[in-house]
Parts: structure tokens; sequence; C-alpha cells
């Protein structure tokens, strides 16, 4: 299994309390206060209720992959890094999000797979999220 | 109010080429434009409204710049491929609303021999963040997560999908200016290379140069050309997105787009003699075919096998130009050219090999963006003066 690049992310006002928790290996997600919604990506109002009532607080880091490919070559830095898997993951908390299946041979990545989170550090204030099979 | 019959396509034109180093964007629009009005009847100076996407600069700026018009009305409506869809609708409420009558719609783009300085970049929104560090390169990575989900909850298969491939191919051996004119199996589908898991290169749609138009006018402009115009019945546009993550990658926004224009048209799915169905990837043809109400959710795959898609007597014959698939895809936007062969269906003007007879209501419908996170889904539907 080959090592992924591990570009940085962009990041705005809005996300860098996001990216500052994961340089402390904790998956943050915001629930409304006023209307009980968990919300995906990081924002100031929420998408349901349009209140500025959102807490921030730690996910469990585990989930289950909803969807993947199987990204046969990439571009770029990743044109030599062999297949690798772009997945949707589902956490545990209800929200679905992108990332990349690691740990395992790209072919055992399966819908259904239970899966946790791990960090990789990209060396510039932010580390990014992915998922392995769960132990 | 509704834009039923409150507007034409009287002026139609696909630029021949499908590899063009030596003009640039603009004069690609500018050779499609002076093609669709040449086929209306109408000239430049005509034109009182200029549709387009946000490719050329910014907004409709540079375009009559160009052209030195100065339009009563104006759209740049951007949802990707099926932007040319939604300017269809927007010309046609724009006219039924008095603001213009004389509407010009057009694309240009280089993909396929480099756009070189006018190479277009959109600015990152909020969640560009999360999206952009897991070696997503093409648009094939983001379908390819829809097909695996589609296989997953109901058993779609490769070979199902491939159909898809092979109906267009078929239809792409007539059309001489396709890039590829020739017809493939099942087997040259499945067998050809993985790109992304579950899609096989054939089952992505050609990167081509090129461009189209389409001029859309009043019903008295109509009158007066003295041609065979495609009235237009109906128009719905949505945008299906991440909903806060809890993306369903099983259905496209044409669950949405499509019951609004077959609602506006006052038809139903059985009315729809011809389709243009957006075909940037195979499974995008096969989930829209669902959405739209040609069959059940998850029935797609059986709908499409045994040459359903296959004008001139399949059931629902669909891109007979070949489509993105095999014909063309300019710009990696193929919405245009699924409006110019629903017109020359609805003209008679289709290659005989493939024309339906009798066409009396056709459907295009347009998918831009990604069916992986977002994207605009825009249907249209046509007539005959007496549909």
């Amino acid at each position: 299994m080959s090592t992924l690049p591990n570009p940085a992310p962009i990041i705005t006002s809005t996300s860098q309390a996001f990216w500052d928790a994961t340089t402390e290996g904790r998956f943050t997600l915001q629930k409304c206060d006023a209307c009980d919604l968990v919300v995906w990506v990081p924002r100031r109002t929420c998408p349901a209720c349009w209140q500025e009532n959102l807490r921030t607080f730690d996910a469990s880091g585990k989930g289950t992959v909803y969807s993947f490919t199987i990204i046969r070559k990439g571009s770029g830095e990743w044109k030599e890094v062999g297949p690798y898997v772009y997945a949707y993951v589902e956490l545990d908390e209800g929200p679905r999000v992108q990332t990349n299946i690691v740990g395992c041979p790209v072919e055992d990545v399966h819908i259904g797979m239970k899966v946790e989170v791990e960090w990789h550090d990209t060396g510039k204030g932010a580390a990014i999220y992915r998922f392995h099979p769960a132990g | 109010m509704t834009i039923r019959g409150a507007a034409y396509v009287a002026g139609i034109y696909e630029h021949p080429r499908r590899e063009i180093p030596d003009r640039t964007i603009f004069e690609i629009h500018t050779e499609v434009a002076l093609g669709a009005l040449a086929d209306a009847g109408l000239t430049m100076a005509d034109v009182d409204a200029v549709f387009c996407d946000s490719t050329t600069g910014m907004g409709a700026f540079s375009l009559v710049t160009h052209w030195g018009l100065q339009p009563t009305y104006f759209d740049n409506t951007e949802t990707g491929g099926s932007s040319y869809l939604a300017h269809v609708g927007h010309a046609a409420a724009a006219i039924a609303a008095g603001k213009c009558s004389v509407a010009l719609v057009t694309l240009a783009g280089k993909p396929r021999s480099g756009a070189g300085v006018e190479r277009m970049s959109f600015m990152p929104g909020p969640e560009s963040g999360f999206e952009s560090t897991w070696g997503v390169s093409g648009a094939p990575h983001s379908y390819a997560l829809a097909a695996q989900r589609h296989m997953h909850e109901f058993g779609t298969t490769a070979e199902q999908l491939a159909e898809i491939k092979v109906a267009a191919s078929i239809h792409a051996q007539h059309n001489p200016n396709a890039l590829l004119p020739y017809a493939v199996t099942i087997e040259d589908v499945v067998n050809s290379p993985m790109v992304a898991d579950p899609l096989h290169r054939l089952d992505c749609c050609v990167v081509t140069d090129g461009g189209g138009a389409l001029v859309i006018v009043s019903p008295e402009v109509a009158r007066s050309l003295g041609r065979t115009n495609a009235k237009i019945l109906g128009h719905g546009e949505a945008i299906k997105h991440t909903n806060n993550g809890r993306i369903d990658l099983t259905y496209t926004g044409a669950v949405w787009s499509g019951p609004r224009a077959f609602a506006e048209a006052g038809v139903s799915v059985k009315d729809i003699d011809y389709a243009s169905i957006y075909d940037s990837f195979t499974i995008t043809v096969l989930q829209t075919i669902e959405d739209l109400g040609f069959c059940e959710k998850g029935k797609g795959g059986a709908f499409v096998s045994d040459g359903a898609l296959v004008a001139p007597h399949g059931i629902l014959p669909f891109n007979t130009d070949g489509g993105g698939l095999c014909n063309n895809h300019p710009s990696n936007r193929g919405g245009m050219t699924k409006v110019i062969e629903a017109v020359r269906q609805l003209r008679g003007e289709a290659h005989p090999a493939v024309q339906v007879p009798d066409c009396q209501v056709a459907l295009a419908h347009g998918t831009g963006g990604s069916l992986g996170s977002r994207h605009g889904s825009v249907t249209v539907i046509l007539g005959q003066e007496n549909a």
C-alpha cells in the first residue's frame, strides 16, 4: 500500500476552528442548539433554521462506507501513487463526508464497511482525515 | 403564466469541428452565433438578448463588447453543462414578459486542444476545503461514487451501463462529425480500461473543442421566418446538492426538474417521441431516465437493455447524434448539443437512419456539475407547432 500525498486544505475564517482541532486529532462537528441538527460542513448559521446557535462537539471518528471508487490513476502528485480509494463515509453522527479509505488493499473496500478515522499531518497547520477499517 | 408556446427555437448550430487549436474561444462563440442566426434567417443586428455561461469573462460583458451589441436583456446563469437548457427556459420567460424577442445562446470551449490563457477558474466555495484533498482530479471520480451506490442498492451491472454507450455509438456511425463515429459492443465497454470503479473509459464522454448556439424568438418573429421552428412547451430546473452531508447518490435533480417541465408542457412521459439525455457518463443517463419517470427507480438497468434507446424504433430513442458519449461534449458541457439534436428531430433533420418518424414532442435534459456532490438539472420540452 502506497503513501498518499497530504495536500493542505483551503482554510477560511469559518473553517479555521475545525482545522485547528485536527492538529489535536479531534474530528469536530457542529450541532444546532435550536433545532438539534448535526451540521456538515462547518458554517456560522444552521442550514435548516438559519440561527447562529451552532455548538461544536467532538465526533466519534467512527463511520461506515456509503460509497467509494478506486481511482486507478491520479494526476499531479497523485499520479505515481497507484490505485487509491475515494469515498463517502457516513459518520455515526449522520453526515456523509468525502475522504480516502486507507489501511487495507483497495480491493477490500466495500459499501457498508465499518471504518475509523486516522490523521495525516499536512505540515501546514492542519491534518487531513482518512479512514481505515475498524479494528 | 407559463412559458408554454411563448417562444420558439428558430436557429441552431453545432460547430462541425472537434479539435480547434487555431481559434480562440471568443472566435468560436462568434462562429456558432453567426451559424445559428443564419440558420434562423436572422442577423446579429436582430439580437436583443444574450445568454452565456461564466466562461466568457465577467458575465456577458466580453461577448457583447466583442459583438458590438446593446442587448435589452442578458443572463449568465451558470450550472455547468446544463446552463444552456436553463438559458432556453429563461429566454422563453424573458420573451413572455416582453423583455426581448430574439435571444442568442452560445457555448464555446477548447478542453481538447487546450484553452491557454482563456482557461477558466472558479472561486472556491465553503465546501471546497473538504472536497479538494482526496486526489479527485476528474469528473469520472465523482460520478463513479454514484454508479457504485446505484449498483449496490439496485443490482445495476456494468453490462447494463454499457448498453447506453452501445446505443449512442450505433447512432454516432451516421454522424460524420462525431469524434467516435463507429459502433462498439458491450464487451468493448466492459473490457476498456477501468478509470474509476465501476466506470470504464468507454463509460465516459468524449473530450472535444467546439461549441454551439441557439436562437430563441417570440411567436411573432417565428411566424415571420417562414420555417419549421421548435415550440418551447415547458422547462424545469433544480439544483441537487450535498444536503448538509446527507447526500443520496442514487438520484439526480431530474426528480424535481422533470415534473416541473412536464407540468408546464402539459405532457407526460408517454408523449415523448425523442429524448436528448445528458450523457457525461453512462450512469448519468441511467439515473436520469429513472428520475424523469421513463421507468421505476432502480429499474434503469433493465430498461436500457435490449436496444430500448436505439433510434428510430426503440422505446425511448435517445441522443441520435451520438451524444456526448461518442459525438461531441464541447467545453466539457453537453447541454447545448442536447437541445440542438432535439430540434433536429422535431424538424425532421436528423440523419435518416436515426430520424424518429413523426417526432411531435421531444425532451432535452441537462446535468451540469457532478452526481457525486452538486449539479444543476434542467429539463426542456419542445414540440411541433400543433403539439
